[in-house]
């Protein structure tokens, strides 16, 4: 599918492979109730006294509440690029980066989308200790990022998000994670500046699609420039609280930034 | 009191390099020679003289840069020898020390014998051509010191009280060490320090101004300089000996903790803190292991104890089993600052020292090289671009770290890929018939890539570019000759391939 020209507006539609949901047919009342809790659980988008962490505007927009949420967690299913600009509008403002169990990690691209590298740190090979890392990681950095966990017990998934609303710290995973509030993924991308055998590699426009909890997806188009980082906001004006009821998706400080043509309720 | 070992940075570096006492010995500073040895000096060397004349003129002298820290080094057990028989001694520069004399010279009898004594402990550890010389305030007697030396063999020259300045008077202006009081008052018509003496202070201050005054001071024999005892600093370094010997680091770590907590006690118990130290390690096969750590805040009990393990862990190729027994443990602190300039603020000193606290964490689990920070470099691959540094260890100074301004061609056009494999990952890249493509010696491509796969996946190739030489260090028989290509596949997935002797390599991916 050939990509529109200039920035598209967010739209929501459908997911067709909603996750989570549960099918009453056939079931235990313990399961029942566990997938009714589930979805509740991804219903409840806002908690009491969340707040936004600096964003990049162009995935603010398409993020459940406006941004990433202290306390979240976000998968990224495919492109590091995406991952790296989620981590460039909280180091754009001064806040330290985790990158955990991530070799493969270019630094140089993570310093053009804006990342500071005085405050980033990685931990390439945690090994065996890759739960025990992270939590000590998301108890001191308000972003981490790494690689989906493989072999994770639903009990410590949940431990480990209990740890991140406590501190209040955002994680971020390459690959799917069940347990993840929000997934992010490239759709499409279209390079420009390579022909059979001439030029090099220019820049790339790219579909973002995020699935939300509630099963909903919006996406967004945007190009390299959009997910750059900026040192604009201080962090006295990123960090406020925003108010109870982000749900509708126009409290947050990110949206009062980035004008009134953003983010339509879902 | 003064006591003066004359030529001390000579003296300093024949005993550091072993030399014989006779060698002709210049220390050099800027191509210039600061001191040389009395062997050289009777070949004509004399201070100020340029290094490559000094040599024409003392064709066997042994020219060595001048190493100030040497010095102080090595002064230092002359004034602990000294302090153990005379309390306070101020240090003036290394080679020189001053002692308030009233004390040593009740105690022995007189400042004669005094003196004497104090010689006699120096030859004892093997200073010979030490002077003395005893006179009111100390510039007087360092002049006395050293009109100790040119009197012969003399070693010991004392003013009686109060007869500093008759003693001064003969001298020159020079001494004074002031060139431009000295040509304005050879102008005025006067020529000794006894001249100078006899005008009234209250006009030389009133013309000279206050450096005039303190110079007229000193030529009078009234030195405004006080003998001011050091104290001695105290000993902050620690060791442990372990007999018998330990053979795991899980012992070794459990029997050092106490140690490490009386030296980081010690530490603070003086108001200091230490952020650089110097671990040694001894075993029982006569091995010692020897490096400094550095610490990005400094260092408590926990991370000295760290520092003993990582140390070991990365000399010994098992986790736990050394090659010998490690019989001691010594611990010198390299650096240290003062404990206020680290103290907490009053509401905290913020997030950075929790990171510090929390990466300190993650480093005592995975080793001192687990958690690292990343600076950009110079180099045509992308691996050699990114430069990884433990966390806590300095950066690469600017000869460390290749220069990234620099222009580097052959370095990859366009925006950087967000992956850069830290082990490139074989590809295979084939013709439109099927056959791998290949570059040939004078450079060109044997066909267009159409087909691209990582793995058994065969994708169509949508656009690409290159092959883009690079011919690194060709005068090396380390030098690597490569071919790069970018590459999209069908996907809109984008790539950065090496081919090297007719291999394909991912190099990064643009994901």
């Amino acid at each position: 599918m050939p990509l529109p020209a200039g920035p598209a507006p967010e739209e929501d539609e459908p997911s067709g492979d909603a996750e989570g949901l549960p099918r009453a047919g056939g079931r235990s009342p313990a399961e029942v109730a566990l997938g009714l809790q589930t979805r509740i659980d991804a219903l409840q988008t806002s908690r009491l006294g969340s707040r936004n962490l600096p964003t990049v505007p162009a995935l603010a927009r398409i993020l459940p509440g406006g941004g990433l949420q202290a306390g979240g967690s976000y998968s990224v299913r495919n492109s590091a690029t995406l991952a790296m600009a989620l981590l460039a509008g909280p180091s754009a403002t001064g806040a330290w980066c985790g990158v955990v169990g991530i070799p493969d990690f270019g630094v140089e691209a993570a310093q053009g989308l804006g990342i500071n590298l005085e405050r980033l740190v990685l931990v390439p090979d945690p090994g065996s200790q890759w739960l025990t890392v992270t939590a000590a990681l998301v108890d001191v950095v308000p972003i981490v990022l790494t690689r989906a966990p493989e072999h994770l017990a639903p009990t410590e998934g949940e431990r480990l998000r209990a740890r991140l609303r406590r501190r209040g710290a955002a994680l971020i995973t390459l690959g799917a994670w069940k347990q993840s509030d929000s997934l992010l993924g490239v759709a499409e991308s279209a390079w420009e500046g390579l022909g059979a055998g001439t030029g090099h590699l220019r820049s790339r426009r790219m579909k973002i699609t995020a699935t939300q909890p509630s099963g909903r997806l919006r996406h967004a188009y945007v190009e390299p420039a959009d997910l750059r980082g900026s040192t604009g906001p201080g962090p006295t004006s990123s960090y406020t609280a925003s108010g109870a009821g982000t749900r509708s998706g126009t409290t947050g400080p990110a949206d009062a930034l980035f004008g009134a043509h953003l983010v339509r309720s879902s | 009191m003064l006591l003066w070992c004359p030529d001390w940075p000579v003296t300093a570096a024949l005993r550091e390099h072993a030399l014989p006492a006779d060698t002709p010995l210049a220390l050099t500073e800027r191509g210039e020679v600061l001191a040389c040895s009395p062997a050289a000096r009777q070949d004509g060397v004399k201070r100020g003289l340029r290094t490559r004349e000094a040599q024409a003129r003392s064709t066997g002298l042994v020219c060595l840069l001048h190493d100030p820290a040497l010095d102080a080094r090595t002064f230092e057990p002359v004034v602990t020898a000294v302090e153990a028989i005379m309390p306070g001694v101020q240090v003036i520069r290394p080679g020189m020390g001053v002692i308030r004399a009233k004390g040593p010279a009740r105690y022995y009898g007189g400042e004669d014998e005094a003196a004497d004594v104090l010689l006699r402990t120096l030859a004892a550890i093997g200073l010979t051509d030490a002077r003395v010389g005893v006179a009111d305030g100390p510039f007087a007697a360092e002049q006395a010191a050293r009109a100790a030396g040119e009197t012969g063999t003399e070693q010991v020259v004392v003013i009686p009280p109060g007869r500093s300045a008759w003693f001064l008077s003969a001298y020159p202006l020079e001494i004074l060490e002031h060139p431009a009081l000295t040509v304005l008052l050879k102008r005025l018509g006067i020529r000794s320090l006894g001249d100078f003496a006899a005008l009234p202070a209250s006009d030389v201050r009133n013309r000279f101004g206050l450096e005039g005054a303190l110079a007229h001071r000193k030529a009078s024999g009234l030195d405004h300089r006080d003998v001011r005892a050091r104290t001695p600093p105290p000993r902050l370094d620690t060791a442990s000996e372990f007999e018998p010997p330990l053979t795991r680091i899980d012992q070794l770590a459990f029997a050092f903790r106490v140690r490490a907590e009386e030296f980081v006690e010690a530490l603070r118990g003086a108001g200091l803190v230490c952020t650089v130290l110097r671990m040694l390690l001894s075993t029982e096969s006569g091995e010692t292991s020897e490096r400094s750590w550095r610490h990005p805040r400094w260092f408590d009990a926990d991370d000295v104890v760290d520092r003993v393990r990582w140390q070991l862990q990365g000399t010994s190729t098992s986790d736990s089993a050394l090659t010998s027994g490690i019989t001691r443990v010594q611990v010198v602190p390299d650096v240290t600052e003062d404990l206020a300039d680290h103290a907490d603020g009053l509401w905290g000193t913020g997030t950075d020292e929790e990171v510090h606290h929390g990466l300190a964490r993650v480093q005592g689990m995975l080793g001192h090289g687990a958690v690292l920070t990343a600076i950009i470099a110079g180099g045509r691959l992308l691996a050699d671009r990114r430069v990884l540094i433990p966390w806590g260890d300095p950066p690469p100074g600017p000869a460390g770290a290749r220069n990234r301004d620099r222009p580097w061609p052959g370095r990859v056009p366009g925006p950087a890929p967000a992956t850069v494999f830290a082990a490139p990952v074989a590809a295979v890249v084939l013709d439109a018939r099927g056959n791998p493509v290949d570059v040939d010696l004078r450079g060109l491509l044997s066909a267009d890539p159409a087909f691209f796969g990582i793995d058994a996946e065969r994708r169509a190739v949508h656009s690409w570019a290159g092959p883009w030489p690079i011919d690194e260090r060709w005068w090396d028989p380390g030098g690597r000759v490569l071919n790069r290509f970018q590459l999209v596949d069908r996907d809109g997935s984008a790539w950065l391939l090496l081919l090297e002797d007719h291999a394909w390599w991912v190099e990064a991916g643009y994901d």
